[in-house]
């Protein structure tokens, strides 16, 4: 008999860094000292926020490459990181030193954003709770993923993860202890960061009733 | 008086027990706000919706207001203007006396908090007092300090450095100091006056009492009679719309207690708009709250063309009621607009004219970009998410590290 699932949430503390860029050397400086928490946040932030509108995350260092800088073929390259195939924000971060390293060491002069429009480095204090259920079996699992908050189903999947360094997502972790091996599999095959939450929360919850 | 549990409808049973639990970690402490003023403004708006929420809660948080006379407050307004970047003359007097009356309001507050919650520059001097009392002080910035005059702000920095914690509205207002900064944008309240449903009859009525005509485009601008929302440069954007498209304008706004000089911007605002009977320039009482939100509802295109701006949250209230918005990239408002997915950012009165026309000539387009907009608004920017950030900052002043087991 395994243990069963208890569901936690997380919040986050957004804390302004003394730290800001305004050009692709600066924000390579920038990315190498900043902490964990940091990287984390920018890679993360736009999927809590604007889930309902994009299933892409485009993490805040592509789309300041982009958008302020407007230097679209290295803002495709970091947007287009696949953060998924890291293990922890320290690799994470080792992947964007090594793409603006690159970039920094072909001598192109370096784009200066317009004033005002710098990269200001953020980083967040997470705080994890309960959230108020526990599931016993497959069928509570599935009914519960049903109604807990995008938060609590973020915390499991991404913080977890890459943040918190279990390697794998929660769930599947979860699953394999239960006995279902091809459903955490599946799970832990998707690539969530192309999702939106609800959208997350679909599928996994289709791939519970398939398997099932 | 609002209760929590009239929230959950609208944000859900799971966002209110999780606040009942976070406020369960603070039980013990108590909170003391303290501010310039208990009526008018937005830091007086939010104070009296979150605090009675709060104690709700079971969070034992109270709430001062310091005392100045009128050159007390004409000084502190010089000094807000000039945080956010505006030429005024402030000489080394008025600077001691700000700080006279900082002080004499130190000598008669009963500071009985554990945590000082001091908002804005008004009494940011008050901190003086810890020397002697010592406690936990946080300074909450309400106001736009992307740019703050240098001298200003040096003389202000030498007072927001002794904080445990400073808390800004957007990234952009975080400066080079050795204090923690954190961000918490402010919020709006679905359930107050400003911003619950109203029925189409109440809002009919209101706009047929101020005159305005509900069969032509209506675009509205409501903020208090102040430079910084650039006014006049609504009237300019309209006046360049109003050659293609036939339309009205609303400029409506009170004032607060402690702003000085909104009566001069309003007479150069009526003075502008004289002579069109298409402008419709409103001074409404500080209490307008369900007249402004009838405004807002029945208008077209709600316009926030701010120079400077804290947060901006008639940005938030206008979107909450899924309209389309065009409003300027300063301060918080790119946090509340995403450009052409949720609303218009623009940066000058030819663009806001442009996109106002674009919208007009294109409904749907117009209609999509504010059920968006109140999309991203029920997530990030309702006043329960503002209570939630309230109680983790509280929180994060006795847990250190970077993830905190609760």
């Amino acid at each position: 008999m395994s243990e069963p699932f208890y569901f936690y949430t997380q919040f986050n503390l957004v804390e302004i860094l003394n730290k800001k860029s305004k050009n692709v050397m600066e924000l390579l400086e920038g990315i190498k000292v900043v902490p964990d928490s940091s990287i984390f946040y920018h890679t993360h932030k736009f999927l809590e926020q604007h889930h309902y509108l994009l299933p892409e995350p485009a993490n805040d260092f592509a789309y300041w490459i982009s958008d302020v800088l407007e230097e679209n073929t290295l803002g495709e390259e970091i947007g287009s990181i696949d953060i998924i195939d890291f293990p922890s924000i320290k690799e994470l971060r080792n992947g964007f030193i090594k793409i603006l390293k690159e970039r920094t060491n072909k001598g192109k002069p370096a784009r200066i954003c317009p004033e005002g429009s710098e990269f200001h480095f953020m980083a967040c204090k997470t705080f994890i709770l309960p959230a108020p259920y526990v599931a016993h079996d497959l069928e509570e699992f599935k009914e519960i993923l049903k109604k807990i908050t995008k938060s609590s189903l973020y915390f499991h999947i991404f913080e977890a993860r890459i943040r918190l360094g279990k390697v794998d997502n929660d769930f599947s972790r979860w699953l394999r202890d239960l006995g279902k091996d091809k459903i955490a599999a599946e799970i832990s095959r998707l690539d969530p960061y192309t999702y939106t939450l609800e959208g997350l929360r679909e599928k996994i919850i289709s791939i519970i009733c398939k398997e099932n | 008086m609002t209760k929590l549990d009239e929230y959950r409808k609208i944000a859900g049973d799971n966002v209110i027990d999780e606040l009942h639990f976070l406020a369960s970690r603070v039980s013990g402490k108590t909170i003391q706000n303290i501010n310039s003023t208990a009526v008018g403004g937005g830091v007086a708006e939010i104070l009296s919706r979150i605090m009675p929420l709060l104690k709700e809660l079971g969070v034992d948080i109270g709430w001062s207001v310091i005392k100045g006379d009128e050159k007390f407050f004409v000084i502190s307004k010089k000094i807000h203007n000039a945080l956010h970047s505006a030429r005024v003359e402030i000489t080394n007097d008025d600077l001691n006396y700000f700080l006279d009356v900082n002080q004499k309001n130190a000598e008669e507050i009963n500071f009985y908090g554990d945590i000082i919650f001091v908002h804005d520059p008004q009494p940011a001097a008050l901190i003086k007092k810890r020397e002697k009392i010592g406690k936990n002080w946080i300074w909450r910035c309400h106001i736009d300090f992307s740019n703050p005059n240098k001298r200003i702000w040096s003389f202000l920095k030498s007072y927001i450095e002794k904080y445990d914690t400073v808390v800004f509205s957007a990234p952009t207002f975080g400066r080079n100091i050795s204090t923690k900064q954190i961000l918490i944008s402010p919020s709006i309240d679905p359930l107050s006056e400003k911003n619950r449903d109203l029925s189409a009859k109440f809002i009919d009525s209101v706009f047929e009492g101020y005159g305005i005509d509900r069969e032509k485009p209506i675009i509205t601008q409501i903020s208090r009679f102040d430079y910084l929302k650039d006014p006049i440069g609504v009237i300019r954007a309209y006046r360049l719309v109003k050659k293609h498209i036939d339309c009205q304008l609303v400029l409506a706004g009170g004032g607060a207690t402690d702003d000085p000089e909104g009566k001069k911007v309003l007479k150069a605002v009526t003075e502008e708009a004289k002579e069109d009977k298409d402008i419709f320039v409103l001074h409404l009482s500080p209490a307008s709250h369900i007249e402004i939100n009838a405004l807002q509802r029945g208008s077209t295109i709600i316009l926030q063309k701010s120079l400077r701006e804290g947060f901006g949250l008639t940005v938030s209230e206008a979107l909450w009621k899924a309209k389309p918005v065009i409003a300027s990239a300063v301060g918080g408002i790119p946090l509340q607009i995403i450009h052409r997915y949720s609303g218009i950012l623009t940066h000058t009165i030819e663009g806001t004219a442009y996109w106002i026309k674009q919208l007009l000539n294109d409904p749907e387009y117009a209609k999509k970009l504010g059920e968006n907009g109140r999309e991203h608004i029920k997530d990030n920017f309702l006043i329960t998410r503002h209570i939630r950030d309230y109680l983790l900052l509280f929180l994060s002043l006795y847990y250190k590290k970077d993830i905190v087991y609760l």
